[in-house]
């Protein structure tokens, strides 16, 4: 038996609850002849894989639902050997080159183009091109991507590339302008409501108003956390009556003890605690940025207007230096020192700005 | 079958590469043909139409933002002196989707440099080209090359000036190392200026028979500034989009926006108006209890519709910067702040906590 969130997942482009026009668009692309490349982007769980293989099956028929898994090996300038996982079928295929690293130009270079170079052998194929769809395209680095370049217009007879982000930010510009942009926006709460109510009626369950709410409220226009918290709470409690509590992610909740920690005393034994506390959660796997946002978010919950504002600025400040750096609990330690610090300034009333900037 | 079979890459490459037209981006398409057809830039183009004639061509170096016809030039130029015939043995052309390390330097163009280049073919259209005794090695994309790659460069340059051309085709020529720039002639394309890209927009609408408006157009020009690239590719995506409806609706300048992810203004304003800066249709709204909260909230909401943050800083930027009723200071306290940003962002930080930041700091300087 499958998740909830695979099983009632969409699978054509008609099926979509929300963004109708989008679908619309992508229908008539589909159906054009005309594909160009695309780049998907918006925040997670707003449906942008969803709509991509919703698209493919629009292009292609049956045949890319099966996929096969397969593993790689590729060789880069240095012989070192690189393994990546694809996944594929017929028709397409899907990498996610950041697995592979700094070495993802390897695999940009010589998988898009090996598979540019050859045609479609299946006659019955109702396209001419195959489609590259590149996940976390937010993260290839700046070599992939110029590799990406002249191969998309190079190759437009054979090949077209599907780039999945979050964000076009960090793409460089002349990738944005080969693509074109398809904005995934999260969906509204209504919009959100009705895809809940219609899984709730697919399982076969009355859900009652107040409990989606708040199971909305609580996953901040993540579709797919909205399904799975569901699925969850359906397991815990199967009538789904009465009093009905979210049960918030561990690590969270380890976040928001770290927060309350800062703010009730501030002391360097007390830094030496929050420190354990720290390297407990990054051993746990969880991204730096996540602790530092969830912390920041529970802190500034909690203190004075007038300090809020700085400690923003110090987080986004250390967030960055964290990613320039190597070591993370360095910028992770230091932002909790500043943060005690300002803390302690405001509490006492006192103005040590001028000191603190040499900081 | 896999994709990966040996076999069918080899019959695919004895199958002549020919490209359905219709398929075609456009920005192929309508390449430039000859270095007449070639938009603005009458600089580069006076000079160029010289060694048509004379047949002698110094190293060339191409520098100038994306889009503004770099490879079209020395593309068209190379066909003109040549011809198709001979292009194929004539010209070397790598760019970055190339392997360009040290060692294809040592052999791949080393070995196509020192070749003596063939006699001239007879071409089979009946036209008389100049082709004139040397072959063009066309490094695109040069400032992606490493330093080290550069320098190996230098000496082949020289060796192989009698028979050998290069032209290097960048967009920062900081990247380029100075012996390299000091072999070459400089020539720098500008970004290319509405007038001329309006009338190539119109072309190639014209013969593509797309209807498009004034302010299509105008919309284009905006949100491309000045790279005719990407104001082309956004032309085709929008027609592409208006015709694959039925039945098909004319472009407008929204759609164009939609295309290129701007921000819409209305968003924008929204913002602005939360982080304290004056916009027009805002002014009868109270400002807000708690500023924190509200900034807050309003990037929460931002980041959830997707925009992107730099697309979003960009347009908040020229907002502020072409504001009329804020100080110098004020604007400059922005301008520091946006620097820090886009500096940020380039370094791959979070993007909901730096709009937030920058959200906050604009709030600061501005009340």
């Amino acid at each position: 038996m499958s998740l909830w969130v695979d099983a009632y997942r969409p699978r054509t482009l008609n099926d979509l609850q929300y963004h109708k026009d989008l679908s619309a668009r992508l229908k008539s692309l589909a159906s054009s002849g005309d594909f160009p490349h695309m780049l998907f982007y918006g925040p997670s769980g707003a449906g942008k894989k969803t709509r991509i293989t919703a698209t493919l099956l629009e292009l292609f028929g049956n045949g890319v639902d099966k996929l096969k898994i397969d593993q790689r090996v590729f060789l880069t300038p240095s012989k070192r050997k690189v393994e990546v996982n694809i996944v594929q079928s017929n028709y397409h295929i899907e990498i996610t080159p950041s697995e592979a690293g700094n070495y993802d130009r390897v695999i940009i270079q010589e998988l898009i183009k090996e598979i540019a170079q050859t045609q479609q052998v299946d006659l019955n194929a109702k396209q001419r091109f195959k489609v590259v769809i590149i996940n976390e395209a937010d993260s290839l680095s700046r070599d992939a991507q110029a590799a990406l370049r002249r191969t998309m217009e190079k190759y437009m007879s054979n090949l077209r590339i599907i780039l999945c982000a979050n964000s076009t930010s960090r793409l460089i510009a002349p990738i944005r302008s080969r693509c074109l942009l398809i904005r995934v926006p999260a969906p509204s709460k209504s919009e959100m409501q009705d895809v809940m109510q219609y899984v709730s009626r697919r399982a076969g369950f009355d859900l009652p108003p107040d409990v989606s709410d708040k199971i909305i409220a609580d996953c901040d226009g993540n579709m797919r956390k909205c399904i799975l918290v569901l699925e969850a709470l359906k397991m815990q409690s199967p009538d789904l009556t009465g009093d009905v509590t979210i049960a918030k992610p561990d690590w969270e909740l380890y976040c928001n003890k770290v927060g309350d920690m800062i703010i009730a005393e501030q002391t360097p034994a007390r830094v030496m605690d929050v420190r354990a506390k720290l390297y407990e959660l990054l051993s746990h796997c969880i991204p730096p940025t996540v602790i530092l946002k969830t912390i920041a978010e529970r802190i500034v919950s909690r203190v004075d207007e007038a300090i809020k504002p700085q400690i923003m600025h110090w987080a986004a400040l250390y967030e960055v230096r964290m990613r320039n750096g190597t070591k993370k609990i360095f910028h992770l330690e230091a932002w909790v020192i500043k943060v005690m610090s300002i803390y302690k300034h405001h509490f006492y009333g006192m103005d040590l700005t001028e000191l603190m900037e040499d900081f | 079958m896999s994709f990966f079979d040996k076999r069918t890459s080899k019959t695919a490459s004895n199958a002549k590469h020919v490209v359905d037209p219709a398929l075609q981006p456009w920005v192929e398409k309508y390449r430039p043909q000859t270095i007449d057809d070639i938009s603005a830039q009458e600089h580069t183009v006076a000079v160029l139409q010289k060694t048509l004639t004379s047949t002698n061509l110094p190293h060339m170096l191409f520098y100038g933002p994306p889009g503004t016809g770099k490879t079209s030039t020395v593309l068209a130029l190379s066909k003109q002196l040549f011809g198709p015939d001979n292009f194929r043995n004539r010209v070397l052309e790598l760019n970055a989707s190339d392997e360009r390390g040290i060692s294809i330097v040592r052999e791949k163009v080393k070995n196509f440099a020192r070749q003596t280049p063939r006699a001239q073919a007879v071409s089979e259209d009946g036209k008389v080209y100049p082709c004139p005794p040397y072959k063009i090695i066309i490094l695109d994309e040069a400032d992606s090359m490493t330093q080290d790659a550069q320098g190996a460069l230098r000496r082949i340059m020289e060796n192989y000036a009698h028979i050998t051309r290069f032209c290097l085709v960048c967009n920062y020529v900081t990247r380029i190392i100075e012996p390299l720039a000091s072999r070459c002639s400089k020539f720098r394309f500008t970004p290319l200026d509405p007038h001329s890209a309006t009338d190539r927009l119109n072309h190639i609408a014209t013969a593509e028979r797309v209807a498009v408006t004034p302010e299509v157009i105008d919309a284009l020009i905006k949100s491309s500034g000045g790279d005719l690239r990407r104001a082309i590719t956004y032309l085709q995506s929008a027609s592409r989009l208006s015709s694959s409806t039925q039945p098909p609706t004319p472009i407008t300048a929204r759609d164009i926006q939609e295309i290129a992810g701007t921000v819409p203004d209305q968003v924008l304003h929204g913002f602005a108006h939360v982080i304290g800066v004056d916009v027009p249709g805002f002014q009868n709204e109270p400002p807000p209890k708690s500023p924190f909260d509200a900034i807050q909230k309003k990037v929460k909401e931002l980041s959830r519709e997707g925009y992107s943050a730099t697309q979003l800083l960009n347009q908040l930027h020229d907002l502020v910067v072409l504001h009329p009723t804020l100080n110098g200071k004020q604007k400059s306290q922005c301008g520091l702040v946006f620097a820090e940003a886009d500096k940020a962002l380039c370094d791959g930080a979070d993007e909901e906590l730096w709009t937030l930041e920058v959200a906050l700091q604009v709030h600061k300087a501005v009340v």
